[in-house]
């Protein structure tokens, strides 16, 4: 056991042999990789400018990341931490989304209002979509076929057709849209408003909104519960919402839509991801600069990680 | 099948929005002449398009998210030089907009609203602080955008008595702002339980630029034991002169040092960052708070006729006044407008030029509704009878 954290914490290329959780660290322009096994930070890499989105190709062979204020996306080896190349991205990539093709990543460019398409392969650029003001949640549809990005000053959900890369609807949403995701069945695009306080749920297939999560907790403010970053687990159980500067982690049904329960986490927390079975998630807190761990079965935090300064994005990757 | 069927269709019509005809607005953005005081220093001259410059940014927000909604949004900027008729322009600008946001003094905000051109239009006050167009002089067709003097000054109140600075020496200027300011200081201090244990009105009238080392201790030098200095200057004219030259080591606060402000160039934390750099983009300088107040201005308009589909002022307003109401100001919450003075709630960052200090309301001082309203006129404080009717 020795050996081996002596081994993870030198850092090398060799594959570490546990599980792993990434962390986009904003304000500290890097990454901070949590081992799961250990549930500690063994390595940290020095990336690009305000390190936001952060995600992994479908086959775990590379890591993509937003480097914001370097108006790129950078290509990381996970084994080795180096940077591979950049791709292009328009200005001030905020986050993205790779879509099921594992080829094509969709990027919000928050600046700029616009929506860019990237062939990782040829690594060009395919399509721009004008969209709202400060684009950031990004969904793809399980089937590939629709593309969401919300725009959090513009309050709506822009419907992308993958096939043109047009967009065939737009729909508004309440104040300040920050994340989207669609059910595994595809049939559900939820969209959380930071400020509105809300989770706007629309039935996919005619766009329409079905119904809206509001959320309470004891002792907060309403107007200081703020949904951002939310992820639904794959049995369809459950959806784990993170209300922002309340520091609490709301636990929705993902089929009766009723809140279950608030789980205390760390300040401001943001993003969030689970790790290969979904017994745990791993959530960023941006202000208190540190991941808390919760047990999804218990419902209850288990741990708090230190990590870089403002984590934001967080993304699993298996090594076994 | 049936789903690409769907969507086959949808694409055929276009957006899916339950707009069907097109909506253009037109927004006036009338500017005053003001008389501006002379100041001892030139360091920070007020820029030509203050006000105009986020009434822009607030047009083009407005239209980026009317083009998916088949809404345009105009600006008409008008402005008064002092030869100018105000009362001709301000007519003018009436005529051609239903909705207009003034950059003006409080003295041109009551003359224009009450104009007969003005009734059953929408004026939005983005520049003039004064607490009483908040409450004995009120009118029911004008909105507030930019935070009163007394939301400035509780700010400052509560940061005060979370420091645990709460025994004050105040400095006023002259001018009859500042002593509006200082009294607005004075009750903030008595509704938080701060003591100014003594006041000073600032007289002199040599440059302070060569001789503030020697004048200011000296000045200062009298005032009994306290924990922190307010200087009420709203011009800046003096008070960046009195930061370090006072006879004991005290930090400054109100138009120096740590100073309450609708809008300061720190302020990057709930995505102000981006409103931030677009500012800077289109102006080509950090955005002041007048500028926040006239991008407040359009973007509640446009929040309004973006939710309602209604242009007519009636509806607009209604809109406005009703709980569906929410504009994301960047201030890390939503802002909505008090309906018995018509003031749009706010936190109120409070910065030193460098960075941002504090967001009050600070945690701690609550409100039996909205913790937002322990910042300025409450309803019970609020003597504004021209909007009871919004009960």
């Amino acid at each position: 056991m020795i050996k081996w954290t002596l081994i993870a914490a030198l850092a090398l290329s060799a594959p570490a042999t546990a599980d792993e959780i990434w962390i986009s660290n904003e304000k500290d322009d890097t990454i901070s990789v949590i081992d799961i096994e250990t549930m500690e930070v063994t390595r940290t890499i020095e990336v690009g400018e305000r390190p936001r989105g952060i995600t992994f190709s479908k086959d775990f062979s590379v890591l993509y990341l937003c480097a914001s204020d370097s108006d790129t996306v950078q290509v990381i080896d996970p084994d080795t931490g180096k940077i591979l190349h950049d791709l292009p991205s328009g200005e001030d990539p905020e986050q993205f989304v790779l879509h099921p093709d594992n080829r094509h990543l969709y990027i919000a460019n928050e600046d700029d209002a616009i929506t860019t398409v990237v062939d990782t392969e040829t690594r060009k650029v395919v399509a721009q979509i004008d969209v709202g003001i400060e684009p950031e949640g990004m969904a793809v549809s399980p089937d590939g076929r629709i593309s969401i990005t919300t725009s959090e000053t513009t309050s709506m959900a822009h419907w992308i057709d993958t096939s043109t890369q047009e967009l065939f609807a737009n729909t508004l949403v309440d104040q300040r849209p920050r994340h989207a995701e669609f059910t595994l069945d595809g049939s559900e695009l939820w969209v959380s408003a930071e400020i509105g306080g809300t989770i706007s749920i629309f039935d996919v297939s005619d766009q329409t909104e079905k119904a809206k999560i509001t959320f309470e907790v004891q002792g907060v403010h309403p107007d200081r519960v703020q949904p951002v970053g939310f992820e639904l687990t794959q049995d369809g159980r459950y959806a784990f919402v993170a209300l922002g500067p309340s520091n609490h982690i709301a636990v929705v049904d993902q089929k009766t839509y009723e809140v279950l329960d608030y789980i205390l986490v760390g300040r401001r927390v943001w993003h969030m991801a689970f790790n290969g079975d979904e017994s745990l998630l791993f959530t960023t807190n941006g202000v208190s600069g540190d991941v808390t761990v919760i047990d999804v079965e218990k419902l209850e935090a288990t741990k708090s990680i230190k990590v870089g300064r403002f984590p934001w994005g967080a993304a699993f990757r298996p090594t076994n | 099948m049936k789903f690409i069927l769907t969507l086959a269709l949808l694409l055929a019509i276009g957006f899916v929005t339950p707009v069907s005809a097109q909506i253009d607005v037109k927004i006036a953005y009338l500017k005053g002449w003001r008389a501006l005081p002379p100041t001892l220093s030139n360091l920070d001259p007020i820029p030509d398009d203050e006000g105009l410059s986020g009434a822009q940014l607030g047009r083009e927000d407005n239209a980026t998210t009317g083009k998916f909604l088949k809404q345009s949004y105009e600006l008409l900027p008008f402005e008064a030089s002092p030869d100018d008729d105000l009362t001709a322009i301000a007519r003018e600008a009436l005529d051609a907009s239903d909705f207009l946001v003034l950059n003006a003094t409080r003295a041109d905000v009551l003359m224009i609203a009450d104009m007969p051109e003005a009734q059953g239009k929408l004026i939005f006050n983005a520049s003039a602080p004064d607490n009483d167009l908040r409450s004995d002089a009120c009118r029911a067709n004008v909105f507030h955008t930019l935070p009163s003097r007394a939301m400035l000054s509780d700010a400052l109140a509560q940061f005060a008595v979370q420091k645990k600075w709460t025994d004050w020496a105040l400095i006023t200027g002259p001018r009859e702002e500042d002593q509006a300011f200082a009294a607005s200081l004075d009750a903030s201090a008595g509704k938080f339980g701060v003591r100014i244990r003594d006041r000073k009105t600032w007289t002199f009238d040599a440059d302070m630029r060569r001789n503030a080392s020697a004048e200011v201790p000296l000045f200062t030098q009298s005032f009994p034991e306290h924990d922190m200095l307010i200087v009420a200057d709203e011009a800046n004219d003096y008070a960046r002169y009195v930061m370090f030259n006072t006879w004991d080591p005290r930090p400054i606060g109100g138009s120096e040092g740590v100073v309450p402000a609708a809008w300061h160039r720190a302020v990057e934390q709930h995505g102000a960052a981006q409103l931030q750099s677009r500012f800077q983009e289109l102006a080509a300088r950090p955005m002041r708070s007048i500028d926040w107040a006239a991008w407040a201005a359009v973007r509640s308009i446009g929040e309004a006729v973006t939710r309602t589909n209604a242009t007519d002022p009636a509806s607009v307003r209604a809109f406005l006044y009703s709980d569906a109401f929410e504009l994301g100001g960047f201030k890390g919450r939503k802002l909505s407008f008090r309906n018995w003075n018509g003031q749009l709630r706010q936190p109120i960052p409070l910065a030193h030029p460098g960075a941002l200090v504090a967001l009050a309301p600070l945690e701690g001082f609550l409100h039996r509704v909205n913790e937002l309203d322990t910042l300025g006129l409450d309803e019970p404080e609020s003597n504004c009878a021209a909007l009871g009717s919004n009960e």
